[in-house]
């Protein structure tokens, strides 16, 4: 049976600086990830998998490609009568749009207050895992507590967004949080998933507002500790969160790893997306590929080793690419030459080019240039 | 009362597909895979639907379960609108003179109301076991412009294959004067493709004649063209260019997958204008591996290649272990090839799985008696031992349990 009595809340605009070059025309939600997806599918599809029927998906700024791959929620099963996808952008009486979680949130009160879910999760969107939200449900029902946060244990990732380290005592009760800790080695990191009480969600918001109180961590978690019951779910499989190029590239790149694949798309919990009804991929005579992930609609005729093709990609005849991350649409010319190189959608790379990034540094072609 | 439709269009799905052996054993031959995504309905449904024709019956009788599952709602072709939309037509009892779908003509006949809800002008004919694009209110266009009461579609097929087909007979404006059921001595080369525009009113009256003749077989080939005819009634042959394949047989739907590999083959499903949709699975993208090696061969998502494949149909989450060998074959949704088994010339079906080191068909030059060789098939969900060998042209089915064969 479904229905969980959860309502999903998905920042959509979240740490999109991280990621300026992907960012610039979309949403980190929208950031296209392995192959045919956007990172906001994986945060929707476990929502979903875990019987959650109504979303709202906040957004700020640059959300027409966000708009256009959700649509009605078809996809995730989210277009329905009762409840669905709600995509929720700026709304504010005063002239600034907000930014903050909790200004964003107080500008929802009325999608919060008039939605019947007991619970609410919020959830941000820039990391992929495959996330069993309703054992996340469970241990938060059976543990009494207030609200849940989730961390991981282990090293806290270069660069990550705003990053908490939390102090989880044996019964799993967090007694301390620290805010962006100077630790090195092994703690408790937090991840950005958040489950509660939508009437506590409610009083919370409510309360840093009238204290002028805007900041997510130190405000709505930090300073309420002592006050609330939190409690801490510890989750122990495959994540990675997207806190900077080099990341989202590594992120794909683990993908050739069978394990990180079997997790992620665990066919009891698959990832949705949004359709396009291309053809299977086709390879030419002459093609030869190694070690890579191609998905529907592309067209191989040269060589690529350690790649991720997403959808529409034609690799043209005598072609070397290797160590790519090559998005919706891209073009590559005959005879090019392509190391370490990210190409955003509808880039033209023309015959007989040749690019070289490095490692530690990918060469990033914007949306549609023409090299 | 349904809103007018001008144009509706009836998909006879309901035929056995006896020549597809296993591969429709359980399953419809109008939901049999194809093209490393497809099935077989998703073409005609696909056509409808860039056409512009929105209402859309599709006859089923023979095994309609995966059929009416996989058609649904009718969502991924958009023919789920309010009015509208796809409907799977089985026959069903009724107060008197039930029965089942005696022949295409009569598959039609029972369903005379649901067509008369929509008043149509015009219903098209199609079946549900043929590969091809094409643009349907073209053909209607024409239809019109002669002022038919029956217009046939026709391919010009080579006088030497000709005798295979169900001939027509035309003067040079395209009206027909004779049909010629597979003849020996061809007078034409235009292949009657099962394609049909009726203009309504006219099919409607030669349907209940014909269901009055306890003669007829309820054949609109063998009986209703021929009786219009007869009767003096305008029918037009619609010339038809492109790609159309008929995939009822195991060779055909073995040829039909290969041609989507060779370049000059004019059957490009890579076309924007007229995408041929499916119901898609929710799998990542292909991954092939360091060690594989892939040329001249068509791959769907969610699948892992660890072998070798050249000219390969996979479809979706198919696995290809090391050192495996797939050549001129289709492996179907699901199926496992593995470690140092080879398959060639071969349909794999759903969810089988060739055991390591098993050997599944082989190449015709490498068989000493030509004549005995063919495409070898393996039924859905078989499992074929480790070190097996199927032999060419071999057709291997599922093992039936204890249970099923007590029952029987």
């Amino acid at each position: 049976m479904n229905g969980n009595n959860i309502l999903g809340i998905i920042f959509a605009n979240i740490h999109d600086e991280k990621v300026r070059e992907l960012t610039e025309t979309r949403t980190m939600a929208s950031v296209p990830f392995g192959g045919r997806y956007r990172l906001i599918d994986f945060t929707l599809s476990n929502m979903v998998n875990s019987g959650i029927n109504k979303v709202g998906v906040i957004t700020k700024s640059n959300y027409q490609s966000l708009m256009d791959h959700l649509g009605s929620g078809k996809a995730w099963d989210l277009s329905r009568k009762r409840d669905g996808l709600f995509i929720l952008p700026p709304f504010s009486s005063g002239p600034v749009a907000y930014n903050s979680r909790i200004e964003s949130l107080s500008s929802i009160m009325r999608f919060l207050n008039h939605s019947s879910e007991e619970f609410v999760i919020l959830s941000d969107s820039d990391f992929v895992c495959n996330l069993d939200l309703k054992d996340v449900l469970d241990s938060h029902i059976k543990s009494e507590a207030d609200v849940t946060v989730l961390y991981r244990y282990g090293r806290i990732p270069e660069k990550y967004g705003e990053p908490m380290s939390f102090d989880v005592d044996p019964d799993g009760m967090v007694r301390d949080a620290l805010v962006s800790p100077h630790i090195e080695g092994a703690c408790n990191y937090s991840i950005p998933v958040i489950l509660l009480r939508r009437e506590l969600l409610i009083t919370m918001i409510s309360d840093c507002v009238s204290r002028n109180l805007y900041d997510f961590t130190r405000d709505f978690i930090q300073r309420n500790i002592g006050q609330y019951r939190f409690h801490g779910y510890e989750f122990t499989g495959y994540i990675h969160s997207i806190c900077s190029m080099n990341d989202y590239f590594e992120a794909n790149m683990e993908l050739m790893d069978p394990k990180v694949r079997a997790e992620l798309f665990n066919s009891a919990r698959p990832i949705y997306t949004k359709v396009r009804d291309d053809m299977p991929a086709r390879y030419g005579l002459g093609s030869e590929i190694s070690n890579s992930l191609v998905a529907d609609g592309c067209v191989i005729e040269g060589t690529v080793e350690n790649c991720v093709l997403f959808r529409g990609v034609h690799i043209g005849k005598g072609a070397h690419v290797r160590n790519c991350v090559i998005m919706q649409d891209t073009q590559i010319g005959e005879n090019c030459k392509l190391d370490y190189v990210i190409m955003d959608k509808d880039v033209t790379i023309k015959d007989e080019r040749s690019l070289m990034g490095f490692q530690s540094y990918p060469v990033f072609i914007s949306k549609a240039s023409v090299v | 009362m349904l809103p007018k439709q001008e144009v509706i269009a009836m998909i006879l799905a309901g035929g056995q597909g006896s020549r597809l052996g296993v591969l429709t054993r359980t399953n419809a031959k109008p939901a049999v895979p194809y093209g490393g995504k497809y099935r077989i309905i998703d073409f005609p449904l696909s056509n409808c639907a860039n056409s512009g024709i929105e209402t859309v019956g599709v006859l089923t009788q023979y095994q309609p379960l995966e059929l009416n599952e996989y058609i649904g709602t009718g969502q991924p072709w958009d023919l789920d609108s309010m009015n509208a939309g796809v409907r799977v037509l089985p026959p069903y009892q009724r107060s008197s003179g039930s029965d089942w779908y005696k022949g295409t003509a009569n598959a039609i006949y029972q369903n005379i109301p649901y067509i008369e809800r929509y008043d149509p002008e015009y219903v098209v004919i199609l079946s549900g076991d043929h590969i091809y694009k094409m643009d349907y209110s073209k053909m209607v266009a024409y239809h019109k412009e002669h002022n038919a009461a029956c217009t046939i579609a026709v391919l010009d097929v080579p006088l030497a294959e000709a005798s295979r087909f169900g001939i027509l007979n035309t003067k040079p404006d395209g009206t027909v004067y004779e049909f010629d059921e597979k003849p020996a001595h061809p007078k034409s080369t235009l292949a009657s493709m099962g394609i049909y525009v009726f203009t309504w009113k006219k099919l409607r009256k030669f349907l209940e004649l014909d269901e009055a003749d306890p003669n007829s077989s309820n054949d609109f080939g063998k009986n209703v063209l021929p009786a219009m005819l007869n009767a003096g009634e305008h029918l037009v042959a619609y010339p038809f260019e492109g790609y159309w394949k008929d995939v009822g047989t195991i060779d055909s739907l073995w040829e039909s997958n290969m041609d989507l590999l060779n370049p000059n083959v004019p059957l490009d499903l890579s076309d924007e204008s007229w995408k041929i949709y499916s119901r898609n699975p929710a799998m990542p993208p292909h991954y092939v591996s360091r060690d594989a090696k892939v040329q001249n061969s068509l791959i769907a998502e969610g699948t892992n290649v660890y072998g070798t494949i050249d000219f390969a149909v996979l479809f979706a989450g198919v696995y290809i272990a090391p050192g495996a060998v797939v050549r001129d074959s289709i492996i179907m949704p699901g199926a496992r090839v593995e470690e140092g088994a080879v398959v060639q010339y071969a349909i794999v079906a759903e969810n089988a799985v060739i055991g390591k080191d098993a050997v599944v068909g082989q190449r015709p030059e490498d068989m000493e008696k030509k004549d005995e060789w063919g495409v070898a098939v393996v039924g859905p969900n078989c499992v074929i031992e480790p070190g097996t060998v199927v032999a060419p042209k071999a057709m291997v089915a599922a093992q039936t349990k204890p249970a099923e064969e007590a029952a029987k």
